[in-house]
């Protein structure tokens, strides 16, 4: 007992001070007038350059999000949002919406980038030999500042752009694509996402090609009051691969943010799209006080045959994470993963999970989750498997864990399978527990200290989950995991 | 959620809510017992019947499965008591039998000699005369509630029974239900308290002509500290009707309670289950059969609630299908903070043996304190090909192969029958309903 | 007895078998030897009629009659009989009650009377006293807890109580120590009979030792490739098998 209550005391005692992605850049913003009317979507597009039709988009779903109601449904508790109390774009000054070369961002930008440990210098990573390579596309508020390695993306035939660019460049892949996994109107953060999404990425994989790098976004909050809605679509073409990851932090701030995301995945015949976010928004204080509301609504359409799609997802950041990564495995023989790491602590409430919608025949799916509740967090899965009628041969393997540090938070386990047919095969197992005194007196009798014990314990716990992670996350994502928890190990 | 206010109107709440208002003055209880089923009815009427956007009966929509509210049932004629006669479920069955026809006392049928020594039995109309609200409004069950709602404001029959402290009777109680006639609805509460260091088996049968009955019934269940019952529940009613029925069950500190229950019986079934551990050190371990073919819909919803110390509850549910028939299963293990050294396991299985069958399951884990042990498991899918090509190749044809494997899938919870030959009955059964659909 | 020609199998559209022959007559113990990957499992379940396991080409018949027509519990009836690689664990279905439905539907496929519950009782004891196998593990679970050993004796218990025509023993020496080895083989032994014919799938030349062969055969690339005595069985034992690997690619 004394070694677990000494944890829990230190991850009590361990403040969201901690965070160390909070400070704010000092820029100039250009923003739109606070609230949200048809004028504010007509600005956002205006500014955009956008085409009519996409205009005409973007006012249908915001008619129907004046519609619709919050959800409620998800165990989040919230104060009421007060939508026209946002503001819905606001750029740095400077940034002219188009294509730019690395030398238009402006240097206080660049800085900032560097101090969150992301290259924007193209050559800098050129001269690392032994360094993989990652092409980044960086959102700053409501527009993408720069994207990097485009050209040499672009010899592959990939295309890798921030969406309102692919929108004027592109658009018959963007119309024919966008919405088509998450229509406007699929639920009320979506649509108003529809509405008044303002960047994001785009990319395009040609047929047979193979991504000749890892693809990234790293998207940062700075302005206050602002409403962060990034909308990325991935095309992964017949016979293609792309792997892309996403990281996301904002400031140190006393009042809530919003972050409505929407991202869409297909996958056609054969193809396979691997989606790894290291999710560190703003937690908010210990008391609660601050941090992001992160709604967000990610899909995956395994569309063609053969193909795969497998999300990957670290949280440990937001005051509300509501998320639910999921895939549509629409082809036959299509593959749908999902793992998962959600720890939280302070005050966080994370409700998360999956979704796996097994519409074809031979369809597999699994599911891995690991949560961890420390401090007065509450912490949810919530997850659906479900194989329709005809898809014969459907297979789901579930696990979610979770681990409880301390007795003032909540684990929670939401999962619902649905079996339209005799040929599916479903198992779903779950458990809930504290850190074993048997596993810390086993680890301490060989001559680890408490904490190492802790920390060895719990990233077996999430062990699984930390190898679908590719390198550089995978590194970055187990240094996040003990600042969330342990703070004084190592 | 269900904060929702809405004028009934379905064609079953407008005639629910006549079949209320004509039976609210004749209702026993008196005053007191009126306030409390106006209550309940209100709470059913502002909402409606619970459809399938209301999260607790997201796969059993109690408004589409309810299209016409049944009259309430007449005292049985003397054709419907030769009739029921005709039907006593479980009558090889040893135990002090009390017989309820269309939900009413019938004492021509029922073994009224004296119960054995520390059991009282009387009639729910005792209860309701000394403390009409607390019979009605019970500790421990959800009383907003659609079907326990439904419950309080209609029922008129039942039974009290009390087991005094240390008691231990040899024989078990046995409640037979037996539906018969006209289509009829039909409401039913059994209360039962046993006392502390007390043990009782009870027994609950419920049978049924084809006719679209509607029955509702509800068994509540308190366990005095050290007190120990084993509840035993075949559901085969007519293949017509609609059973909603409710357990709710308080376990004091070291209490024990076992449970077992068969459903056959019903074009659409739903039995919920609460439990509610009240003192520390209580175990409880509640298991349940579902065999379904046709179109039938067989739910079972199961909340077990942890709020004290060093209790354990095991859950085991296991559901065969065929033909179109779809299975639900509702669990959520609850443990709320400082419920330290809970160990809450549960488990739901499902066999679907044709195309067409259908399972949903939802096993939930809601837990607020650190020191647990908690989990539940949930399968889905249809009888292992490689078991049955092993009995085949031994000369076992295709028929008897599913049925040996569907025999083992559901002994297992059958085999939790410590009464022999309950066990045997329940196992007979279930072979029957095998049999039938080879 | 069992006769097979020019069998050719498939599973998942792969090509298995490629054009097997072979022909036990009743007395005979045949063992089939050959390389992992050689197609001996897979010979095995297409003669007990798996699923997924598809014949392209060829015929196979017992006693004259057309084996791959019959359903599997047909062919067993018919006096088949496979001894399972790995023999499957079935929980809730005791042992003895396994046995006894097993032995009453062959009964009743030849439509013979069913085997009164006292006859049966009695005759199982018999069986499993000769074989180490224990009441109380009759009352188990199908296999549920048994040890390899003890699954592999209680295959050749059912082949003792269903008294087969046709036993096809696929691999029942692996997993094996040598004591059991005994107990299994002497089982087999005791079977053999001028009325029974018998396939010895096996790996090892060991298992030979113990139950001599009249006839070996060596398979390699899904056929039949080389058939000689029991002197076969030694010159694979000290040479391997590399030869026909290498033959049979070639």
């Amino acid at each position: 007992m004394p070694a677990v209550q000494e944890t829990v005391a230190r991850v009590r005692a361990i403040d969201v001070d901690q965070y160390k992605y909070g400070f704010v850049t000092e820029i100039e913003s250009d923003r739109a007038e606070k609230g949200l009317s048809e004028d504010t979507v007509r600005f956002i597009s205006m500014k955009k350059g956008e085409p009519d039709w996409m205009l005409d988009w973007r006012l249908e779903a915001y008619r129907r999000w004046r519609t619709m109601t919050e959800p409620t449904w998800a165990r989040v508790d919230y104060p009421a949002i007060d939508y026209d109390d946002l503001y819905y774009y606001s750029a740095p000054k400077g940034t002219k919406s188009g294509p730019q070369t690395l030398a238009d961002v402006d240097p206080e930008l660049l800085r900032t980038y560097e101090k969150l440990g992301i290259p924007l210098q193209e050559q800098e990573i050129l001269a690392g030999v032994e360094q993989r390579r990652v092409a980044v596309d960086a959102v700053f508020d409501s527009v993408s500042v720069a994207t990097t390695f485009k050209e040499e993306l672009a010899k592959a035939g990939v295309i890798f752009c921030p969406i309102s660019e692919a929108i004027r460049e592109h658009p018959e892949l963007v119309r024919k694509y966008l919405g088509s996994v998450v229509p406007t109107s699929d639920n009320f953060f979506a649509t108003l996402n529809s509405a008044v999404f303002s960047d994001g990425s785009f990319v395009y994989v040609p047929k047979g090609v193979r991504c000749p790098m890892e693809l990234s976004t790293y998207f940062r909050i700075n302005e206050k009051n602002t409403g962060q809605f990034e909308r990325t679509l991935i095309i992964a073409d017949e016979g293609s691969y792309v792997s892309y990851l996403e990281g996301c932090t904002a400031p140190m701030r006393d009042e809530n943010q919003l972050h409505a995301a929407v991202v869409e995945l297909v996958a056609l015949d054969d193809a396979e799209i691997k989606y790894s976010t290291v999710q560190n928004w703003y937690p908010g204080d210990s008391e609660g006080r601050g941090g992001i509301y992160n709604f967000v609504t990610k899909r995956g359409d395994c569309r063609g045959r053969n193909s795969k799609i497998s999300w990957t997802q670290v949280e440990t950041g937001s005051a509300i994470t509501w998320k639910y990564p999921s895939c549509i495995l629409r082809g036959d023989n299509s593959r749908g993963e999902f793992y998962s790491i959600a720890i939280s602590n302070g005050r966080q409430q994370v409700d998360s999970g999956t979704k796996m919608i097994h519409l074809g025949k031979n369809t597999t799916s699994k599911i891995i989750s690991k949560g961890i509740s420390a401090g007065y967090s509450n912490n949810t899965y919530r997850g659906l498997v479900s194989a329709h009628r005809r898809a014969s041969n459907a297979r789901n393997f579930t696990n979610c864990d979770s681990l409880l540090i301390g007795n003032h938070c909540g684990a929670h386990t939401v999962p619902y399978l649905e079996a339209k047919t005799s040929t599916a095969v479903f198992e779903h197992e779950a458990t809930t527990s504290k850190i074993s005194e048997d596993q810390m007196f086993y680890c301490q009798q060989r001559g680890l200290s408490e904490e190492e014990a802790v920390a060895l314990i719990v990233n077996g716990f999430v062990k699984d989950v930390l190898q679908q992670l590719p390198m550089e996350f995978a590194v970055e994502a187990q240094k996040l995991i003990s600042i969330s928890l342990e703070g004084s190990v190592g | 959620m269900n904060a929702e206010v809405r004028p009934i109107r379905t064609a079953a709440e407008s005639a629910l809510a006549e079949l209320f208002a004509s039976a609210r003055e004749d209702a026993p209880g008196g005053e007191a017992a009126r306030r409390v089923r106006d209550d309940a009815f209100a709470a059913v009427a502002s909402r409606g019947l619970p459809n399938k956007r209301v999260e607790d009966w997201k796969y059993t929509d109690l408004r589409a499965l309810m299209r016409e509210a049944r009259p309430l049932a007449d005292a049985p004629t003397a054709e419907e008591m030769a009739a029921a006669r005709a039907m006593l479920p479980l009558a090889g069955f040893d135990a002090q039998r009390i017989v309820f026809v269309n939900g009413r006392l019938a004492a021509d049928l029922s073994d009224v000699a004296g119960p054995e020594d520390g059991v009282s039995i009387a009639p729910l109309a005792v209860a309701l005369a000394s403390d009409a609200a607390s019979a009605l409004a019970l500790k421990g069950v959800p009383n907003d509630n659609a079907a326990v709602a439904l419950n309080t404001a209609f029922v008129a029959d039942g039974l009290v029974v009390a087991v005094t402290d240390g008691a231990k009777p040899g024989r078990p109680i046995h409640v037979a239900n037996v539906q018969t006639g006209d289509a009829h609805a039909s409401y039913g509460r059994v209360l039962v308290s046993v006392g502390k260091e007390a043990s009782v088996t009870l027994v609950e049968s419920h049978v049924g002509d084809a006719s679209p009955h509607q029955t509702n019934t509800l068994v509540g269940l308190d366990l005095a500290d050290g007190a120990e019952a084993t509840l035993v529940k075949l559901q085969d009613e007519g293949l017509g009707s609609l059973h909603l029925a409710t357990l709710g069950a308080r376990l004091g500190a070291k209490a024990r309670l076992r449970t077992v229950a068969l459903a056959v019986g019903g074009v659409a079934a739903r039995q919920q289950i609460f439990l509610d551990f009240c003192g520390d050190k209580a175990t409880a371990d509640v298991t349940g059969v579902t065999l379904a073919g046709g179109r039938r819909h067989l739910d079972t919803t199961l909340v077990v609630d942890h709020t004290t110390l060093n209790c354990a509850s095991r859950e085991l549910f296991k559901s065969a299908l065929d033909g179109e028939a779809r299975s639900v299963f509702q669990g959520k293990i609850v443990v709320r903070p400082g419920a330290q050294k809970t160990d809450g396991k549960m488990m739901a299985q499902a066999l679907l043996l044709s195309e067409t069958a259908e399972a949903n399951a939802k096993p939930e884990l809601e837990i607020f304190a650190d020191d647990v042990v908690c989990g539940h498991g949930a399968t889905v899918g249809a009888l292992d090909e490689d078991l049955l090509f092993y009995l085949k190749a031994r000369g076992i044809p295709q028929a008897e192969a599913e049925s040996l494997l569907v025999q083992a899938f559901v002994g297992e919870v059958l085999e939790g029958i410590e009464n022999e030959s309950l066990r045997e009955a329940l196992t007979a059964r279930a072979d029957r309903w095998l049999a039938e659909r080879s | 007895m069992l006769t097979i020609k020019n069998l050719h199998a498939s599973v998942e559209d792969k090509p298995i078998l490629k054009g097997l022959d072979l022909e036990v007559k009743a007395g005979e113990v045949h063992a089939i030897m050959g390389p992992n990957g050689s197609g001996k499992s897979t010979l095995s379940y297409v003669l007990a009629g798996k699923d997924d396991y598809e014949v392209t080409e060829g015929s196979v018949t017992l006693e004259g009659e057309d084996l791959l027509a019959l359903e599997p519990d047909e062919r067993a009836a018919k006096g088949l009989f496979l001894a399972f690689q790995y023999p499957l664990e079935i929980p809730g279905v005791a042992t003895m009650t396994f046995l006894k439905t097993a032995l009453n539907a062959q009964l009743r496929a030849r439509g013979e009377a069913e085997l009164p519950t006292p006859a049966f009782m009695k005759l199982v004891r018999e069986k499993a006293d000769s074989l180490g196998i224990s009441t109380e593990m009759l009352k188990r679970g199908l296999n549920v807890g048994f040890s390899g050993g003890e699954k592999k004796r209680n295959e050749i218990l059912q082949m003792a109580l269903l008294e087969p025509k046709l036993c096809v023993l696929d691999e029942t020496d692996s997993g094996l120590d040598i004591d059991a080895l005994k107990v299994v083989s002497e089982g087999v032994n005791a079977l053999r009979a001028k009325n029974r014919g018998f396939i010895v799938i096996t790996h090892y030349q060991r298992l030979l030792d113990h139950i001599t062969p009249d006839v070996v055969h060596v398979m390699a690339q899904g056929r039949i490739v080389r058939t000689g005595g029991p002197e076969l069985a030694h010159e694979l034992e000290a040479q391997g098998y590399a030869a026909y690997v290498a033959d049979a690619a070639a």
